[in-house]
């Protein structure tokens, strides 16, 4: 990066310290932190919008539908995360092999032949022409989803809750005005549920936060491969070579870990006050009386 | 039948290393995943009942030097909580591997005796602490919770009977504050029994293949290219277990609520994994 940084062998001190943090392999490590967050705004809002299907279907008037919601909610929760995070990928990923196996290849040849999982070249999914990225986006796409599969469960039972605890005279309210039930749905229920439904959800924030190391069990080069990879001890051969340093890169993730988690605590503080504004809660009554005194 | 026992005999107590040396290569059968996961459990179930047992009194001590007005226990507490909680396990488990592993490898000399360094990074007991001060950061937080819930008039009530101190404590105080954590303690538990599946696809390796029920699950599904047969096996497992975790714990919680009419509710099945 720096001029100075030419030869290495020569470089002492602080000097040596810039240029070794500033090599080639670092920036990589300091862009797969992207790499996370981008997994966190991804995950997120896909997570929230399959918990908020979830949470719909779990109330719904048609029975299969109420089943499938109740079902889903429950399986996870009975079962460790990490388990799905291995399971999802894989299962999706031969789900999708299977599809287009049976569309595009011979569908008499069957896909398990023992111990194999066989599908035609034109199958394959990515292609294995398909350049590297697309690789790799396969992979962090299947982490989305895996991730999404978990958390969407458990934003289902903090939303299903969160509707259940609306009080039930807003809703009678709504319908003694005639309106349909979607009507109420859209207008009275969703609108307030926030309130309750947030300190689950901030709780799942941060569930997901610690969650994103593992995104290093399903094979994509995150922070944590990295932290390994470079920690290592390095020998004469390579250009910066060190000891055993694979604490010190730990130590920066878990105060980067540290970092997020105390500034999102921050963050959700902030919106348990905007969101208690005018409710018929303890909170909201709190507001409500010190803006009265002020 | 008989092929199957055999297997048992084989494998049953593969995990801890004694029995068939070497693991199923081709040709697997259900019996042989049913037997190798669950020998794995033994190391889950190892983890989970060791770790809760010393952080349940680390927990204590923590939630008590939290709620302490003295500076130099809260301030201390109060970090340890923040630490253990604001990071991922996954991390943590990193962060004492490659630490561990830096101890000098021929022992520490420390007054005279030499103590040795390598079993810290073995898996039963360098994971064994990570969890173990883990779960006490969690739990701390759960009984500070309760501790600050106890209502006043208990405690003006030991005062009119004049208990003070550690009688008040331990007659009035400890038993309300357990009775009120004791449901989202609970919940702590099975993440902590949930979280005993990361041990061996963290840091710490998994010496001679003895490793624990995903472990050995993912080495099925690593190998026939099938996860719709381990991975479920494991599942069916946890879920299992963490039936017999919640009903441990609610005998503990109609013990606790005993003298409460009407409180002997059993605990719901509600493992919503939120710590």
């Amino acid at each position: 990066m720096f001029a100075m940084c030419a030869d290495p062998k020569a470089l002492e001190g602080l000097a040596w310290m810039l240029c070794y943090l500033t090599s080639g392999t670092h920036m990589l490590f300091y862009a797969s932190f992207g790499t996370v967050l981008g997994l966190l705004a991804v995950t997120a809002p896909a997570a929230l919008l399959l918990g908020f299907l979830g949470a719909l279907a779990a109330r719904s008037p048609v029975a299969p539908l109420r089943w499938i919601g109740r079902t889903y909610a429950a399986i996870v929760r009975g079962v460790p995360d990490v388990v799905f995070f291995l399971f999802v990928p894989i299962a999706l990923d031969q789900g999708i092999e299977w599809l287009r196996s049976r569309v595009l290849c011979d569908p008499s040849v069957p896909v398990r032949q023992g111990n194999e999982f066989v599908v035609c070249a034109a199958a394959k999914m990515p292609l294995s022409t398909s350049p590297e990225w697309v690789h790799d986006l396969y992979g962090i796409a299947l982490a989305v989803a895996a991730f999404a599969f978990v958390f969407g469960a458990f934003a289902a039972n903090v939303l299903y809750g969160a509707m259940g605890a609306v009080p039930r005279a807003q809703l009678e309210t709504a319908e003694a005005y005639g309106m349909t039930p979607r009507q109420i749905d859209r207008r009275i229920l969703i609108p307030q549920m926030w309130t309750y439904a947030l300190p689950g959800l901030s709780n799942l924030w941060m569930i997901l936060i610690k969650a994103t190391p593992l995104l290093f069990l399903l094979g994509v080069e995150d922070i944590v491969y990295w932290a390994r990879e470079l920690g290592g001890s390095k020998t004469s051969t390579y250009a910066y070579p060190h000891g055993d340093w694979r604490v010190w890169y730990f130590l920066a993730l878990l105060g980067f870990y540290l970092g997020m988690t105390w500034v999102s605590q921050r963050i959700i503080d902030r919106m348990a006050a905007r969101l208690s504004r005018g409710q018929a809660t303890m909170a909201g009554e709190a507001i409500r009386k010190a803006g009265t005194t002020a | 039948m008989n092929q199957c026992l055999q297997t048992i005999a084989d494998y049953g107590l593969r995990s801890i290393g004694i029995g068939e040396r070497l693991l199923p290569r081709t040709d697997f059968t259900l019996c042989q995943q049913f037997t190798l996961i669950g020998s794995g459990l033994i190391w889950n179930l190892y983890f989970v009942a060791l770790s809760l047992t010393f952080g349940f009194v680390l927990a204590n001590g923590l939630a008590l030097a939290k709620a302490s007005r003295n500076p130099w226990l809260r301030c201390p507490a109060n970090g340890f909580i923040f630490v253990f909680r604001g990071s991922p396990l996954f991390i943590q488990f990193f962060l004492a591997y490659s630490a561990l592993v830096l101890l000098p490898r021929d022992g520490v000399q420390l007054f005279g005796l030499s103590l040795s360094t390598g079993w810290l990074t073995r898996a039963w007991a360098g994971a064994l602490i990570v969890l173990t001060l883990n779960t006490a950061a969690y739990s701390a937080e759960i009984f500070h919770g309760a501790l600050m819930n106890v209502p006043k008039g208990d405690l003006e009530a030991a005062d009119a009977y004049g208990m003070t101190g550690w009688k008040r404590f331990r007659r009035i105080v400890w038993p309300t504050m357990m009775r009120l954590a004791w449901p989202a303690y609970t919940n702590e538990a099975i993440f902590l029994f949930h979280a005993t599946t990361l041990v061996f696809f963290s840091a710490f390796p998994a010496i001679q293949q003895m490793g624990d029920s995903l472990y050995y699950a993912s080495y099925f599904a690593d190998k026939t290219f099938n996860p719709f047969v381990a991975y479920p096996i494991v599942a069916g497992y946890f879920i299992l277990l963490t039936l017999c975790l919640i009903g441990l714990f609610g005998v503990v919680n109609r013990r606790l609520n005993r003298h409460l009419p009407g409180a002997a509710k059993p605990l719901r099945y509600r493992p919503n994994l939120f710590r």
